[in-house]
């Protein structure tokens, strides 16, 4: 398939990694990528915050770019912040046609593409589910991740509101971190934190709450005995990973905890090294995941703690 | 249909610890979680603590959290309780970040009403007092109907993430109620009011943005969006720098993008601490918190996760399209009035079909 690509910007800035992983995935699973490289940010909330119309337009600006990319089957980003800020405007801008005209207008005014509404925007997430398919993911795997125990991180701008983000009984996109785990043959770890807030949000505001609530779901995943987590959003990575020394002190405990970017532990069951997705730029080492594969290739994984914790 | 509900049992009162017991009751699936309570206190157990009283989600009595989602009770339907429950067994538990009185009822005086009280909950008349009624333009008060939606349930409360680990923080339903006074044409300490909640710390910008209260409210209030709206009020237009750097931190980062199309993090940190300019990262706060964050500066140095050149240099659109995104600021930011669609009060065009109304309600800045 063929999609129109929008990375965002930490993935370019902060967690290159992400970035790259993505790049090395995406063959493997067949998905061109052409990357909206005109497209502006996304405004993070903080935008909207400032002005709503604003980011509406900013937005609406990269959904005309996505869909005048030729043959494209939809826009597709890597980052939940994008995916819920993008979400946002996207319903106000086709719930209302005078406003979409007005937000036309100065995207005409600043010469940049229009917008017709029903861009179809979807995180990497969903789309291995309702896309790729899970039996076709599975059907990929080289390196099934039997006994890596993964706790799904999912980021709030992914899952709530559920109505703006079409969560359903149909779609319960609430889920597909675990269903990605399971078909990739992970063991889903279920605790406390999975569905909660990083943080990141209000790392420079109230710095205290945030580390702690960082704190707080990644010893909730070390007591429920996760090797790591996984997380389909560059913000939580960078509160979850590269705050984590921080975030340690905050709650006054060892955690220790490594975080992947989805594609990276797609990549890793699909036969990519940890080298190759960018395992050793994060701040946690991702050891047990490391020694994991490591194991899964010297043929010894299959018995006992083969994640070294 | 036979319907099972597991509700949690606490009497602190007892010295014994929370447990969870099953009831099996008979209804037909339309009918209400709270009308299922009701009948096992009926008819098995006598002794199950719940507070209720219209059963028709007008006074926001019943709040309690069904599978784990906070809501009201009575408002919530047997068979959509069923859909959303693990292995078929519908779970009722007190709300949370309150304490527990007995069972599913929670100690709404020690942190709801007083939280609300802390946001001078009444409206403060401009002098002098009109001889006759106050006249003001309809749009105002339609711009306040959401937050005057709220029934004081407390479901936005149980959920909030911010308060979860920080119990000061004054929450979505009491900055909801903020809102409802300081979008109020008629009320006179509209500064006032958003100095008090930007000058504490545990105010407007202690918000993490999560959502949480957005999906918990029964009544479409988006206690959320309306301390978003706070802050575009405060800093916007009465240009108030909270303690917490939110002014800062939004300052920069929309300036920021207009000056490059895309975020630049480096250059957003110390820009948040320091003000938003270039030399923001030389004032003593940023310089303090780069202190502050060293651990991780450095570990992402040394994985190269960061490079030194990656920090100092922005990556920047084209210029043709850095010269839309600027045309854009400029169009918008040119405007003397906020344009700002508001889909609860204006509905959608597919609502709207049958029975147009006006599309939008500009909210006039002041």
């Amino acid at each position: 398939m063929k999609v129109a690509y929008w990375p965002g910007c930490v993935s370019r800035g902060f967690t290159p990694e992400l970035h790259g992983s993505m790049a090395q995935v995406a063959p493997l699973l067949d998905i061109e990528l052409v990357e909206l490289d005109r497209a502006n940010c996304c405004g993070a909330g903080v935008i909207a915050e400032h002005s709503q119309e604003l980011a509406d337009t900013l937005n609406a600006r990269t959904f005309a770019l996505a869909q005048q990319v030729p043959g494209a089957d939809l826009m597709m980003n890597i980052c939940s912040t994008c995916q819920g800020a993008q979400s946002e405007c996207q319903e106000r801008l086709d719930a209302n046609a005078e406003y979409r005209g007005r937000v036309n207008e100065t995207l005409k005014a600043s010469g940049s593409p229009e917008y017709s509404e029903g861009v179809i925007n979807k995180n990497f997430l969903w789309v291995l589910v309702e896309d790729i398919g899970l039996d076709h993911l599975k059907s990929l795997v080289k390196r099934p991740l039997t006994d890596l125990k993964v706790g799904p991180f999912y980021g709030c701008y992914i899952v709530r509101p559920t109505d703006r983000l079409g969560i359903d009984a149909e779609n319960p996109r609430d889920t597909y971190l675990a269903q990605v785990i399971e078909a990739l043959g992970g063991t889903v770890i279920d605790y406390a934190g999975s569905h909660k807030c990083c943080g990141f949000p209000i790392i420079t505001m109230s710095k205290e709450a945030s580390l702690k609530q960082a704190g707080t779901h990644l010893g909730d995943a070390v007591d429920a005995e996760a090797d790591c987590l996984v997380t389909p959003c560059p913000l939580c990575h960078l509160n979850l990973d590269l705050q984590q020394p921080l975030a340690e002190r905050a709650v006054g405990r060892e955690l220790n905890m490594p975080v992947l970017h989805l594609p990276q532990l797609v990549g890793l069951a699909l036969g990519l090294t940890p080298k190759e997705i960018g395992l050793q730029r994060h701040v946690v080492k991702a050891t047990s995941v490391i020694d994991w594969s490591e194991a899964v290739v010297a043929g010894v994984g299959s018995g006992g703690d083969a994640s070294g914790w | 249909m036979e319907f099972t509900l597991k509700i949690r049992r606490y009497n602190p009162e007892s010295g014994e610890a929370p447990y969870w017991d099953e009831h099996t009751v008979e209804l037909e699936p339309h009918r209400s979680v709270l009308e299922g309570i009701l009948q096992a206190k009926a008819t098995t157990d006598g002794s199950i603590g719940v507070r209720c009283s219209c059963r028709a989600a007008i006074c926001g009595s019943c709040g309690v959290r069904i599978n784990g989602q906070p809501g009201l009770a009575c408002h919530t339907h047997l068979d959509s309780a069923l859909a959303g429950s693990r292995d078929g067994v519908i779970t009722v538990e007190p709300m949370g970040n309150m304490p527990v009185i007995r069972d599913l009822i929670v100690d709404m005086d020690a942190v709801h009403w007083k939280k609300i009280q802390r946001v001078t909950p009444w409206l403060i008349n401009k002098e002098p007092i009109p001889e006759r009624e106050y006249i003001v333009p309809r749009e105002s008060m339609i711009d306040v109907t959401q937050t005057a939606a709220c029934i004081q349930c407390g479901a936005c409360v149980s959920d909030c993430l911010s308060m979860e680990v920080d119990p000061l923080f004054v929450g979505p339903a009491a900055l909801a109620k903020a809102y409802r006074f300081v979008g109020d044409p008629r009320d006179a300490k509209h500064e006032q009011r958003l100095k008090d909640l930007t000058h504490d710390e545990h105010g407007i910008y202690a918000c993490t943005h999560c959502f949480k209260c957005i999906e918990a409210c029964p009544k479409g209030v988006a206690p959320m969006s309306q301390i978003m709206r706070l802050r575009r009020i405060a800093g916007e237009d009465h240009g108030i720098n909270d303690r917490n750097n939110g002014h800062r931190h939004e300052q920069a980062f929309v300036s920021l993008v207009r000056d490059n199309g895309l975020l630049w993090e480096a250059e957003l940190l110390p820009r948040s601490y320091g003000g938003d300019s270039w030399f923001g990262k030389f004032a003593p706060p940023a310089g303090l918190e780069l202190v502050a964050s060293l651990p991780a500066i450095t570990t992402a140095l040394l994985r190269r996760k960061v490079t030194i050149t990656g920090a100092l240099k922005p990556h920047k659109l084209p210029s043709a399209d850095l010269a839309s995104v600027k045309k854009i600021y400029d169009i918008v930011e040119g405007r003397d009035q906020r344009d700002e669609l508001n889909l609860y009060i204006t509905g959608t065009d597919a609502d709207n079909a049958e029975h147009p109304v006006a599309a939008t309600e500009g909210t006039p800045a002041p």
